[in-house]
């Protein structure tokens, strides 16, 4: 909470000093402390950051820092986290306190502009959902009139609940927190009756609860959240590092490429795969876009694909178990499609 | 004449320097200080600009006037997710303010009692103050603001399990409800004789005392002006068929509704804020009655008067005059600390405007007003205080 007045002051105060360490040209930086400062989720959310016992990260956010690692450094090992509540995380990235943003974050229009950052590449589609105790016996939640809803503020969450519950003319208490374990906390003490987030909020957190059984997930998805890296407007290519980390794994995925079988792969006659690997002679793919010509073989030698990213952080490998759904390739009926790489 | 300047120049010290005379040297240090100000405001504020310009932000107060888009729990005011940013504004400043007002009245009691009891000549008063003073003195704010906060939510029960008291009031762990008055037609006479009635009060208060002054005869105020103030009022209720009905909190669905409501944010809030303050109130009011001669309360005894009586009419009155300016801190401690409200969830002002800084990303702005309140509330509670405290100081005849 007082953390919040800093970052909102050191926001101001950045700007009215013009230490702006929001350098324009975000790699250089990066190349010379040696490092990518990525913006993550604080309270730790299962299956898009969290950390285990001995401190290490692991998540799909997480994945794409460290892809952006690999990309930038051919090392994945080359990144540290910033840990952000909802609240905190825009003037993070304003200030120039991060290089980047990986954290469950929607990208909306007035993000891309009042906010003034980039979205592009969306790592999860993922849209809002309500959790309820079994025993209230709701079944939808047009059932929901009258209800206390918790709920996190900073969030886009906090919008879309407003305009569902007026759009369907019923009433609800709001009961509104800056931090998740605050909400979590608040819910499971029963302060409200229902609590709304992200759908994949919703998994991660029930297994937090205290008795993770006595909870439904409604049926109803009442928003589209698209949740995807930003980064600072006016530094294009830095936006494209970003955004073609996350494409690369996409096209590995495409391509039948895996963490397993990278090395193999680079044999492959296959023009494209040996285009994408940088196996293609005298191509300036990666150069072009300002990082080594092995980019793609790094990043998916640290990270996998992102099929193996997705199992392993929130599908059947994890303890989420969420189906691919929306997050399938364009070409299995979910809407994951990178650009052609060439 | 010559002669005379001779000697005139004789007189004078040896002309020196200007920066050697402490009276002109002063003046130029003041003169640097303002120029170097005013420079540093001029390239703060540009830089400022330039930076949002270089960042793609728009600044500005504009959007104050857009809609909010996000609901508010606690609101003292007519709002929904429809009004603007400057309305929800006006929702936490009030909700500020509600809480420090209702925390100021209460730890000033409290604190008032705690720091006479420390001074008690009953063992078990005099070490229970002590203890209660070093207790709240000594652990944060936060930690009691969450110890009532978890404390609330956990002991009491689930909406299920409400607990009903007497004249259909209602408690549980999502808050206190009780029945809403609502006034019909009629109410606004009633008003009035209320407030006639409190002016004539306050008029035979007066003239009560006059004629004391002049005849040593005190005629019965008390009982005459409780009358006074209840008396009219009472006769309007009934004159216009006692307009008065009440709007009883009901169990629905989920919660209870209907009624009025005070939720276990404010209450914690409040509660912490209180006790923990009142732990430095009393303090001073102990330092106050201290201050004050031991011949006053000597003289007071030997008039006769009983220890209660010497306390409220001769010791209290010039303890005033030491405890009020250290007391104006702790007003202004206990307004600020209220921000804390973002812990539990409270929607004050700073978790307003933390909530539309961060749906615009207008951090200047937000930060900028939230700047601007606190210190007019400040300013106010100063002047409001410094006032009082001229009122109670030593009037000289
Ligand atoms: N996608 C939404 C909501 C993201 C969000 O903040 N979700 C919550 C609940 S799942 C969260 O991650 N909280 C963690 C924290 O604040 O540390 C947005 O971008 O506004």
């Amino acid at each position: 909470m007082k953390k919040t007045l800093l970052t909102a002051a050191i926001a101001a105060a950045a700007f009215g000093f013009g230490v702006s360490a929001a350098s324009a040209d975000t790699l250089e930086n990066v190349k010379k402390k040696g490092f990518v400062q990525c913006g993550v989720n604080g309270a730790g959310l299962l299956g898009f950051a969290s950390q285990d016992t001995a401190g290490n990260w692991s998540g799909l956010d997480i994945d794409l820092c460290k892809a952006v690692a690999a990309s930038v450094f051919g090392d994945a090992t080359k990144v540290k986290y910033t840990p952000l509540s909802a609240k905190d995380r825009f003037p993070a990235l304003q200030s120039g306190e991060i290089d980047l943003l990986a954290r469950n974050t929607t990208w909306t229009i007035s993000r891309d502009t009042q906010l003034g950052f980039n979205f592009r590449a969306v790592n999860y589609y993922d849209g809002q959902g309500f959790m309820a105790k079994k025993s209230l016996g709701v079944k939808s939640a047009l059932e929901l009139s009258g209800a206390a809803v918790c709920v996190q503020t900073g969030t886009t969450t906090e919008l879309n609940l407003a305009d569902y519950f007026k759009a369907n003319k019923m009433d609800y208490k709001p009961v509104v927190f800056e931090k998740q374990e605050e909400v979590d906390a608040a819910y499971d003490a029963g302060r409200c009756d229902v609590y709304t987030t992200d759908q994949s909020g919703l998994y991660a957190i029930r297994l937090t609860l205290k008795q993770p059984d006595e909870h439904v997930i409604l049926p109803e998805i009442i928003s589209k959240e698209p949740l995807g890296p930003a980064v600072r407007q006016g530094d294009d290519k830095w936006f494209d590092i970003v955004s073609y980390a996350h494409y690369a794994m996409v096209t590995a995925e495409e391509f039948g490429i895996t963490q397993a079988n990278v090395d193999e792969m680079l044999t492959s006659e296959n023009p494209d795969i040996k285009r994408f690997l940088g196996e293609e002679k005298d191509s300036t793919i990666g150069p072009d876009l300002g990082v080594d010509n092995k980019w793609a073989y790094n990043i998916i030698k640290a990270v996998g694909n992102y099929g193996e990213s997705f199992e392993r952080n929130v599908g059947e490998g994890s303890q989420l178990k969420i189906s691919r759904g929306l997050n399938n390739l364009w070409s299995k009926g979910g809407l994951q499609y990178a650009p052609p790489i060439r | 004449m010559a002669q005379d300047d001779a000697a005139l120049s004789a007189r004078q010290p040896a002309r020196s320097v200007w920066y050697n005379d402490p009276y002109k040297r002063g003046i130029a240090f003041q003169a640097i200080t303002a120029v170097v100000l005013v420079i540093a405001a001029v390239w703060m504020w540009q830089n400022t600009l330039e930076n949002l310009k270089r960042a793609n932000l728009t600044s500005g107060f504009g959007f104050l006037t857009s809609r909010a888009g996000f609901d508010i729990a606690q609101s003292l005011i007519e709002y929904s997710a429809d009004a603007s940013y400057l309305r929800a504004l006006m929702v936490g400043l009030l909700n500020t303010l509600s809480v420090a007002a209702a925390g100021i009245i209460t730890t000033t009691i409290l604190g008032l009692l705690i720091g006479i009891a420390r001074l008690s000549r009953n063992w078990l008063i005099r070490k229970l103050a002590t203890v209660y003073v070093e207790g709240f003195r000594n652990i944060p704010l936060l930690v009691i603001i969450f110890f009532w906060y978890k404390g609330v939510l956990n002991a009491l029960p689930n909406v299920r399990d409400s607990i009903v008291l007497p004249f259909s009031m209602v408690l549980n762990n999502r808050g206190f409800y009780f029945p809403a008055p609502v006034f019909g037609e009629g109410s606004g006479a009633i008003l009035i004789a209320l407030v006639a009635g409190i002016a004539g009060a306050v008029f035979y208060a007066r003239w009560a005392k006059a004629k004391q002054m002049e005849t040593g005869v005190r005629p019965p105020v008390f009982w005459v002006n409780i009358a006074l103030v209840l008396l009219p009022p009472l006769l309007v209720f009934f004159a216009f068929g006692a307009p008065l009905t009440f709007d009883l909190p009901v169990a629905g669905k989920f919660n209870i509704n209907g009624g009025s409501m005070i939720g276990p944010e404010f209450m914690s809030l409040y509660l912490a804020l209180s006790f923990y303050t009142a732990s430095y109130i009393a303090e001073i009011v102990r330092a106050g009655i201290v201050g004050v001669a031991k011949g006053q309360t000597e003289a007071a005894y030997a008039l006769g008067l009983q220890p209660g009586r010497t306390m409220r009419l001769v010791v209290l009155p010039q303890a005033l005059r030491i405890i009020i300016p250290p007391m104006t801190s702790q007003y202004l401690n206990l307004t600020k600390n209220s921000s804390l409200a973002v812990a539990i969830g409270y929607a004050d002002l700073v978790a307003v405007g933390g909530t539309i800084l961060n749906q615009t990303g207008r951090a200047i702005e937000v930060v900028a007003i939230w700047l601007a309140i606190y210190v007019s509330i400040s300013l106010t509670t100063s002047l409001f205080m410094n006032w009082f405290n001229r009122k109670m100081a030593l009037v000289e005849r």
